[in-house]
């Protein structure tokens, strides 16, 4: 008993340096809402992203090591509307930190006061891998970016009032920034409002609603099953009737198949990810990801 | 509306006819136009009679920065519903299916077996594991309806039942496991109570539909039974704040039952001798004297991040507790395990990725002695399983697994099929249609001290229903 008291009193003792810190530990289970979180939280919080933001956010890996820098968060972001369902779960209830469970003031459901697309009407997984909760991917809309913003700040004002002009401060330069640019993408994109776009996974309603795109051709057959070459005529067909010069596809999913369509379209495969610092050589904000977007897309539209 | 919509066909069907090539793009532009104000209409027909049919307008907690509208074109693809507001659960909330918005998930899993072995019953030594393929043609070896949620801001709870079909079709159900976990105590302590699987190890703590091959590991049947190491008790886990994980569990059961297997076992009973048997003696009655006749088994974990892209996880287990073929005789079963994983810095899915697994298992089990029998004698038994998993493509999962197992000789080794050395090689492939199914095929090299040489061949097919749960690492 003795060796077993003396091994918990030195984990206590151990304790202490991490639990007494003035930055609040925020952690975000996307790059999105990271880059969010810092732009809002500045450097009154210290941001740790969990899925890299190269990597397919609805199959990341549970790691242990999520696990510690969980169990001394003050705030956990999540997507939400079933995002993270494959791998949160076991993480929050691993990290024995009650200030992050579901509910509690520490955690930060993303998707709320979001309007989500695609919210289906009948679960029927014979329609491929379908989330109950509608499509995840809702920050590729900026002004959904913004509302998260606005949230973040009112999250971060409650877990530390001391720094709340600033958290606020932040997020209103943050939006205005936003809101300048979406004058400025808004005019890029305008002269192509109306026409298709394709993308490879259903990951782009929001930005096709924002910018008046229709999104209606995907290279995936049902979302999460992989293209068919069946499927790839008829989107190949649909996409040649349509003069669809925009295909979206996104850093983990299978590029040479985007290009195979791409070739024989004369459209353009668009460098996307949903995740600042997901394109190389694309700085790693909210900002900067969505200006290349815009950019590409328009670059592409605007070929003969 | 409807009828405008036909109308607007009408006007443009009819002067097509006179048009010449170059107009029809712009017709099939037209039409493709209205083919959209017809689904927009009929989403506002449709969201007009929801809003008629519905209850008047509840008080909304919903934040007001709804975005502006936008010039929208429709929905695009199948669903094309009204988009709705996601609201923060709340405990008025009715009880639904949909995940997030429920009390409670409900998942349904069933691994359906096929294939056989030159082994004409290969579930009388070669397949022990309690969810293994048992015989040729079809087996049903688990089903599992499993249930969780939290239960309040301060408990989360699991339970899962499995039903089985065994040889003469007989369903057979039990709770396998049922337990909550604390969420709110301080010091990154959780407390963890109920019947479950012991914290041993890798694999003993996972569902068969989890395991990467369609048996379970010899040293595991052979250490921990047909159905892996599960008590009632409870668990104490720690959190040390490391810059790495680290984690110690004290796990504190009953350990008995069949699935208590080495500890307090009753064994089977006997007609001939009129009492239960385990490993050749008669067993004693095995209620608990004092504490010290609970099964005590300690973990230590821990786990660092190579690179960002590989991972390595290993433990320490222990397993200490009584067993029922003596007053006083003991069992001890100690084990170390080894996971590594690789996964591509741009997964799909997941893939690719390459997962190594070995687990290396020691029990001395402390045989009682018979007055009309054997005398008393330490059996040992140990061995290893080494496993590694390579997911070469999207969907796609090819994996080899090479085991062994021995153990010193005992004096009832010719009558007890969970002794004797043993060498298993086993290579498969899996497809995985979705992650809500799998099918796998598997081939067995079997070569046994008591029966020489079988091969076996296996399909198993898996199919989920419901909620998915999550996958810890």
């Amino acid at each position: 008993m003795k060796f077993t008291s003396s091994v918990i009193l030195a984990g206590l003792v151990l304790a202490f340096p991490l639990v007494s810190h003035g930055k609040l530990n925020v952690i975000a289970t996307t790059g999105d809402f990271g880059a969010i979180a810092r732009e809002v939280g500045g450097d009154e919080v210290k941001v740790t992203v969990l899925a890299r933001p190269t990597e397919d956010p609805h199959f990341v890996d549970a790691k242990p090591s999520f696990l510690v820098q969980m169990s001394h968060a003050d705030l956990l972001i999540e997507g939400g509307a079933e995002l993270e369902a494959a791998w949160l779960s076991p993480l929050i209830d691993g990290s024995r930190n009650p200030k992050i469970q579901r509910g509690a003031p520490g955690h930060f459901m993303a998707n709320e006061g979001v309007q989500i697309l695609e919210v289906p009407t009948a679960l029927d997984r014979s329609q491929g891998d379908i989330h109950a909760a509608g499509n995840p991917h809702y920050l590729t809309d900026p002004v959904n970016a913004q509302i998260i913003a606005r949230n973040i700040a009112k999250k971060l004002c409650e877990l530390d009032p001391r720094a709340c002009q600033k958290f606020e401060k932040n997020e209103q330069s943050f939006n205005a920034r936003i809101d300048a640019k979406l004058k400025e993408w808004d005019q890029k994109l305008a002269p192509y409002k109306g026409q298709h776009i394709a993308s490879y996974h259903n990951s782009w309603p929001y930005f096709a609603k924002r910018f008046g795109f229709v999104l209606d051709l995907f290279l995936e057959p049902r979302p999460g099953i992989p293209p068919t070459p069946a499927h790839l005529a008829e989107v190949i067909a649909a996409m040649q009737q349509e003069h669809v010069k925009v295909i979206l596809c996104e850093p983990f999913l299978n590029r040479r198949t985007a290009e195979k369509v791409a070739a024989d379209t004369g459209a353009t495969v668009i460098d996307s990810s949903q995740f600042p610092g997901g394109i190389k050589g694309v700085k790693d904000d909210y900002i900067s990801l969505i200006d290349h977007l815009v950019n590409a897309v328009a670059a592409a539209m605007s070929k003969p | 509306m409807r009828s405008l919509s036909v109308f607007l066909i009408g006007i443009i069907a009819v002067p097509s006819a006179v048009l010449g090539a170059d107009e029809k793009i712009d017709i099939q532009a037209l039409r493709q136009e209205i083919r959209e104000l017809r689904q927009r209409t009929e989403q506002l027909e449709r969201k007009l009679q929801s809003i008629e049919a519905a209850p008047p307008a509840q008080p909304s907690t919903l934040t007001t920065n709804a975005p502006p509208p936008t010039v929208s074109t429709p929905a695009t693809s199948s669903a094309a519903e009204p988009a709705q507001l996601s609201k923060p659960w709340s405990p008025a909330n009715p009880i639904t299916l949909r995940a997030g918005s429920a009390y409670m998930n409900i998942g349904f899993d069933a691994l359906v077996d096929a294939g056989s072995s030159t082994a004409p019953e290969p579930g009388n030594y070669l397949q022990l594991g309690g969810h293994d393929p048992f015989q040729r043609g079809f087996s049903m070896p688990n089903t599992e309806l499993s249930l969780d949620g939290a239960v309040d801001p301060y408990f989360t709870a699991f339970a899962n039942f499995v039903l089985q079909l065994d040889k003469n079709n007989q369903t057979s159900i039990e709770a396998e496991e049922v337990y909550f976990k604390t969420t709110a105590l301080p010091w990154n302590i959780q407390l963890k109570g109920g019947q479950y699987l012991a914290n041993f190890g890798r694999q003993n703590s996972q569902h068969p539909h989890q395991w990467a091959f369609v048996d379970q590991p010899l040293i595991l049947t052979r250490v921990f039974g047909p159905d892996g190491l599960r008590s009632i008790g409870g668990d104490l886990s720690w959190l040390p704040p490391t810059p790495f994980f680290t984690e110690f569990t004290l796990g504190i059961l009953n350990g008995n039952g069949e699935q208590g297997f080495l500890f307090r076992n009753p064994g089977e009973y006997v007609a001939a001798a009129g009492a239960n048997y385990f490993r050749g003696r008669p067993t004693v009655a095995g209620d608990l004297r004092n504490a010290g006749d609970l099964l005590f088994v300690p973990r230590f974990a821990t786990s660092f991040d190579v690179t960002d892209n590989q991972t390595l996880l290993a433990g320490l287990s222990a397993a200490l507790g009584p067993n029922n073929t003596g007053q006083d005789s003991r069992t001890e079963v100690y084990g170390a395990d080894l996971y590594w994983k690789w996964k591509s810095p741009a997964a799909e899915k997941g893939f690719p990725f390459v997962a190594f697994q070995t687990e290396g298992l020691y029990s001395r089990f402390e045989a009682g002695a018979d007055p009309l029998g054997y005398p008393a004698e330490n059996l040992y038994d140990y061995g290893f399983y080494s496993q590694v998993l390579w997911g070469f493509h999207p969907r796609w999962v090819a994996a080899l697994r090479g085991e062994w197992v021995d153990g010193n000789r005992g004096l009832d080794d010719a009558n007890d099929v969970f002794r004797g050395e043993r060498t298993r090689i086993s290579p498969n492939l899996t497809w995985y249609p979705t992650e809500f199914s799998k099918i796998r095929l598997q081939y067995n090299f079997d070569h046994g001290e008591l029966f020489g040489e079988d091969h076996s061949v296996w399909l198993q097919f898996e199919f989920q229903l419901g909620a998915h749960a999550a996958h810890k690492f």
